[in-house]
């Protein structure tokens, strides 16, 4: 049953996903990985897209996903999933406000959550660099090639501008050109 | 939270007023998250009033602690707040929606052109600008998170399960959620000895 299994995995991405979009792609990863449903090009490739199009990376990421497996109801059922834990905690959260503010459970588990979402994120730049730099596999021959010193400019000049706080999209779009220059010139 | 202002009783127009507003708040803020909490303050806060400042404030610390997306909590906290279940429930439509349809016809797009050269050369220089975002987001969470012995534990606990040791991250969350519980219980038994 393909439906139940997206619905339920996007329900325990949403109900697991802290402090923005990017630490639940250990999660996404592990449940396209395992089922064989996109490639790890293929979702690099899409959190682009989530980032350049408006509105939450979770839900467009959601959206995509569901869409590419399981078309339009795919696409209704992994976004509802997603949704839902957000949705039902913040009804609870919003009723309870004070108690939910001074639980000791809740804020011993948050305690836990907040530093492993750094190690989500570091997952997910260890998992994205390996598809970004050594997309055929880790070896020794691939540090001279070409596409390898292309994409590692990219990388670090894409870097610096993030850190000095270039927007994403224009970042994406002169990573997108740069790209595209690279690849006519020494003919990947 | 006082419980009176969610009885207000509100107009279908009123809930369609709410649906389109976080409907364009959903549709004109780019990567989510913090992106959209200045156009929701200047929505809700300034020309609505369905929410005062300091109020806002309260669902961002709210929607910053709780799971799921910012965006989706923030919507289903200030729908709730002005209309209850069914405010929750069309401002967290109204969040989504845009998403969905721009998605939804996107990817059908993107399959066509995946076989064009032009296309694959800008996503080859795309991914690698993606790994640089994600480099970013890794700094400015790694500055945010409080530094302790413990979040440090947490924090190579989680990378070496998940990245390492391919242990599935659903699993290693539960269990680093129940680290700072037992963590917070020894702090606080010690606590109360002293």
């Amino acid at each position: 049953m393909i439906y139940l299994e997206l619905f339920l995995i996007f329900l325990g991405i949403g109900a697991f996903t802290f402090g923005g979009g990017y630490a639940m792609l250990p999660l996404i990863q592990d449940a396209v990985a395992a089922k064989g449903w996109l490639t790890e090009e293929e979702l690099v490739n899409f959190m682009a897209v989530s980032e350049s199009t408006p509105g939450p990376f979770a839900i467009n990421m959601s959206t995509y996903v569901g869409m590419e497996v399981g078309g339009l109801p795919g696409a209704v059922i992994a976004t509802t999933g997603v949704v839902l834990p957000s949705f039902i905690i913040i009804l609870i959260v919003a009723k309870f406000f004070a108690k939910f503010k001074d639980s000791f459970v809740v804020k011993g588990c948050m305690s836990g959550l907040k530093p492993a979402v750094i190690g989500m994120i570091a997952t997910a730049v260890l998992s994205t660099g390996m598809t970004v730099l050594f997309p055929a596999g880790f070896a020794l021959a691939t540090f001279t090639t070409v596409s390898f010193l292309g994409a590692l400019v990219i990388f670090g000049g894409s870097l610096i501008m993030a850190l000095k706080k270039v927007h994403p999209i224009v970042i994406i779009l002169i990573s997108a050109v740069t790209g595209i220059i690279v690849g006519f010139v020494f003919k990947l | 939270m006082d419980k009176a202002d969610v009885k207000v009783k509100r107009t279908p127009k009123e809930y369609f007023t709410l649906f389109l507003t976080f409907f364009k708040i959903g549709a004109f803020t780019f990567g989510g998250g913090y992106a959209m909490i200045p156009l929701i303050q200047k929505e809700v806060v300034d020309n609505h009033k369905w929410v005062t400042a300091d109020d806002i404030l309260e669902v961002i610390a709210i929607a910053e602690s709780t799971p799921g997306p910012i965006a989706v909590n923030a919507a289903t906290f200030v729908g709730y707040k002005f209309g209850g279940f069914l405010g929750a429930f069309m401002a967290t439509l109204g969040v989504v929606t845009p998403s969905f349809f721009i998605i939804v016809l996107l990817s059908s797009v993107i399959s066509r052109f995946q076989d064009n050269k032009v296309v694959q050369y800008a996503f080859f220089g795309i991914r690698a600008g993606v790994l640089a975002l994600i480099v970013k987001a890794l700094i400015n969470m790694y500055r945010k998170c409080p530094k302790s012995p413990v979040a440090y534990f947490i924090f190579a606990f989680s990378f070496i399960m998940v990245a390492l040791l391919n242990i599935k991250a659903i699993y290693v969350l539960i269990g680093c959620a129940l680290i700072g519980l037992t963590a917070s219980f020894v702090a606080k038994r010690k606590e109360a000895k002293k």
